[in-house]
């Protein structure tokens, strides 16, 4: 008895291990690969992984232990990045989250303002840059003002199209019940809309990486953009390829825990969808 | 209580429109029981839209009390046709029942009480916790019939609420709505297409003629109350009346309204 | 057929905003210098159509986007069919594309400029970058969705793997690639005028846009967006009416 649950136990680990290492196993060859192909070729603009850790380590996280490791230098260039990233993406699901739901709930209203929103999305937002520079000048409210006017329209498209499509028989229960209001927002609109508005907020936050580093590049004096900029003018390469892996990894990071909310909130939607 | 008079409903305009309704008359007194019966896609459901103040008729008016429906009623629960689609998916069961019971001004332990007692009733207490997409098509009826009797409504509108259950809870399911009528004082106005279902279920059947529908004619049903499955429909009025309607459901459209 | 409610209702939306901004700019509510009145900006906009230099400008912005879109096609639909037939692959593979699809395109800019002299090649190659993933996501999305039942089918009547993949799983996969190519084409535009912006350059919409700034031309400025956004718009519109075109029979049955 107990020697075959303790057989299907190993087998079962030894299937788990396997099934990891069929996923992971091309990541250290890749980067043995890029360490070995670096080396070999011993291009200034190639420098080996190795030697961006090093550099990154150097830069960012070699500070003391009361500051989580970080340096000065981390601290003055992620904490500005990261505020205006949440700041701008937070303000832009505020708006285009009550906005779409006005809109998708009222006819009449998109009416006036669907080809507005139309226009208004086909803008590539960088174009608002230099305008914004001049509004705002170079700063802060400049990039917020950007980064919000970039990703509010994936939340925007997605709300008044979930909120529009509400199921018929969901709306006339609400109602033949009389339901206020209030309960029909949140008890239903905004539940029933829920998995599409997960989305485009969830696009929007890779698009709010893009802008802000744009908005960085183009007029700031501190963040990672900055930071990317300024390594490329003092040609430390090694310092440049740190801050673009570590814009991978911010995006990486922020995604998956992205992903980890909407499995939660949404739990019901992926189970009923797995249930029918 | 409730007082339709010459309900016309179109749906669409132009070339594309489309009478459902053509000119209904209907009375249900407080506190009484009425199936109404017509074929499939005559336009029952649009008659229970109406009453419900879910759609604008175009024509008629609907009275429930003296007062005229122009908006959703305050005082009445639906329990509809598409009972999976009408049960919230991101609410447990318990919070679906129990949500329509804030407009009674409830506290919170209140409307917890008067659901379970509701799944109680529908013999559903074990599955409070879960979520709808969890409980087979026959149990969510059951939930969406909780939902409006914990609403304790002075008017019940039922669309074929047992569509698709077996044959015993189906059973069990009327009875239910029998005694819970018996109890709580409730007028009923329920729809099927089930010809047995109505005679045992209702004080009167209503039948409907196909599209535009119209009231073919009315039987009042004047079986002994308490009802009993078998007993009742061995009965020779029970056998009688189901011929009866059975015959209005099948009387060509052109024949004029008979009254029984 | 169109509403004509909906007509006369965008128009009326469109009119007041125009408007507004027309009193806001004429009242001296906004300093006319920052945010000019309408007006100004719809003339300016009609005069840049007749400017050979904006021409010029936005011709160099279309190459730009266009030469990137059709590179990053070309990489992205072959490997995203590889990679959607073969599941073990793909499995391997996923981490990679994990961790370098986040990595905004814009940021490899200042790597980029310093490896490739040549302009045009900069902006093409940061586009090709970030149009690639859309498309290739959707292009593995499509072939792991192919109806099992519609292969087998083929299968059935003895064709081989390769048969069932360019009769079966590549035609029915297209939507979904058709569908990232938009995608992709939304923000391929974004990243040639960010880049075009960041790396200056000597064409593009961006360039214009950075000159116009230096001499506080806000008119211009918002004339050349508008116009950015009536190019967002037409390839949008495009790109749709491709999709509608070619897969009529998706759009049928999903009732989409
Ligand atoms: N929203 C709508 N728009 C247009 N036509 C409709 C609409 N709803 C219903 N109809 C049409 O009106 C007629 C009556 O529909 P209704 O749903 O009231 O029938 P029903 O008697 O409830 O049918 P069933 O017994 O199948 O439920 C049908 O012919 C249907 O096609
Ligand atoms: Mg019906």
């Amino acid at each position: 008895m107990t020697t075959t649950v303790e057989g299907q136990t190993t087998r079962g680990m030894r299937a788990g291990l396997l099934a990891v290492l069929a996923r992971v196993w091309l990541v250290p060859i890749a980067v043995a690969a890029w360490e070995l192909g670096t080396r070999q070729a011993g291009s200034t603009y190639f420098p080996p992984p190795s030697q961006i850790l090093a550099r990154m380590y150097e830069l960012w996280f070699s500070g003391p232990a009361a500051h989580l490791f970080l340096t000065d230098g981390a601290l003055g260039d992620f904490l500005p990045s990261l505020a205006r990233l949440f700041g701008g993406w937070a303000l832009a699901c505020v708006l285009g989250i009550g906005l779409g739901v006005a809109l998708g709930r009222s006819r009449k209203l998109s009416g006036y303002i669907d080809p507005l929103v139309e226009f208004g999305r086909a803008i590539p937002p960088p174009t608002l840059i230099p305008l914004f520079i001049i509004l705002f000048k170079m700063g802060t409210q400049m990039q917020v003002a950007t980064i919000v006017y970039g990703v509010i329209w994936p939340i925007l498209i997605n709300t008044i199209d979930g909120a529009r499509h509400v199921d018929r028989v969901h709306a006339d229960t609400a109602q033949a019940f009389g339901l206020g209001r209030a309960q029909r927002l949140f008890r239903i609109i905004l539940p029933a809309a829920g998995p599409k508005i997960f989305a485009g907020v969830r696009l929007s936050l890779s698009l709010a990486v893009i802008l802000m580093v744009v908005s960085e590049l183009v007029g700031s004096t501190n963040g990672i953009g900055y930071q990317l900029m300024f390594t490329q003018q003092n040609f430390d390469l090694s310092g440049m390829w740190g801050a673009i892996v570590l814009l991978g990894v911010l995006g990486f990071v922020l995604n998956a825990s992205f992903l980890v909310v909407e499995r939660r909130v949404l739990s019901w939607h992926r189970r009923a969808r797995q249930t029918t | 209580m409730l007082d339709v008079v010459n309900l016309s409903h179109t749906y669409g305009e132009g070339p594309n429109a489309h009478q459902a309704l053509g000119g209904i008359d209907l009375k249900v007194a407080e506190g009484e029981m009425v199936c109404v019966v017509g074929p499939s896609g005559c336009g029952k459901s649009t008659l229970l839209r109406s009453i419900a103040g879910l759609i604008r008729p175009t024509e008629g008016q609907i009275r429930i009390r003296e007062t005229t429906v122009a908006d959703t009623p305050g005082d009445l629960a639906v329990v509809f046709q598409d009972y999976s689609r009408s049960l919230f998916p991101w609410m447990s069961v318990g919070d679906n029942v129990a949500l329509p019971l804030r407009r009674r001004g409830k506290d919170r332990t209140a409307r917890r009480a008067a659901a379970a007692e509701a799944l109680e009733e529908v013999g559903l207490a074990a599955a409070s916790s879960k979520f709808p997409w969890e409980l087979s098509g026959g149990m969510q009826q059951r939930v969406a019939i909780a939902r409006a009797l914990a609403y304790r409504p002075s008017l019940l509108l039922m669309d074929e609420p047992f569509g698709s259950v077996d044959a015993q809870t189906r059973e069990d399911l009327e009875d239910l709505v029998l005694k819970v009528r018996e109890h709580h004082r409730m007028t009923v106005l329920l729809i099927t297409h089930d010809i047995d279902e109505s005679v045992y279920v209702g004080d009167r059947v209503v039948v409907l003629t196909r599209s535009p529908a119209r009231v073919a004619g009315e039987l009042s049903v004047d079986l002994p109350f308490p009802r009993d499955q078998i007993a009742t429909r061995e009965l020779p009025a029970f056998v009688h009346l189901r011929a009866e309607v059975g015959r209005l459901v099948r009387a060509k459209k052109e024949s004029p309204p008979v009254q029984v | 057929m169109i509403d004509r409610r909906v007509v006369v209702r965008g128009a009326a939306g469109a009119a007041v905003l125009l408007i507004a901004a027309e009193l806001a700019g004429r009242s001296g509510l906004i300093d006319p210098v920052l945010l000019p009145p309408m007006s100004t900006v719809l003339a300016g906009a009609a005069g840049l159509l007749a400017d050979p230099e904006f021409l010029t400008d936005l011709w160099g912005t279309v190459i730009v986007w266009a030469t990137g879109l059709l590179t990053a096609i070309v990489i992205a639909v072959p490997l995203g069919v590889l990679l959607g037939t073969l599941p073990r692959a793909e499995l391997a593979a996923r981490p990679l594309v994990e961790f370098m699809r986040p990595i905004p395109s814009v940021a490899l800019l200042p790597l980029v400029t310093l490896l490739i002299p040549y302009d045009h090649g900069v902006k093409i190659t940061v586009i090709v970058y970030a149009a690639v993933w859309p498309v290739l996501i959707n292009t593995m999305y499509g072939l792991r969705d192919v109806d099992p039942v519609a292969k087998e089918t083929l299968r059935s009547f003895g064709f081989g793997r390769l048969a069932v993949l360019a009769r079966v799983s590549v035609p029915s996969a297209a939507p979904f690639v058709l569908t990232g190519v938009r995608l992709a084409a939304a923000t391929g535009l974004i990243v040639a005028i960010s880049a075009e912006l960041v790396a200056g350059g000597t064409d593009g919409i961006g360039a214009f846009m950075i000159r116009a700034g230096s001499g506080y031309r806000t008119d211009l400025i918002l004339a050349a967006t508008l116009w950015a956004g009536i190019l967002g718009l037409l390839a949008n519109m495009l790109l749709v009416r491709v999709q509608r075109w070619a897969f009529r029979w998706h759009t049928e049955r999903t009732g989409a």
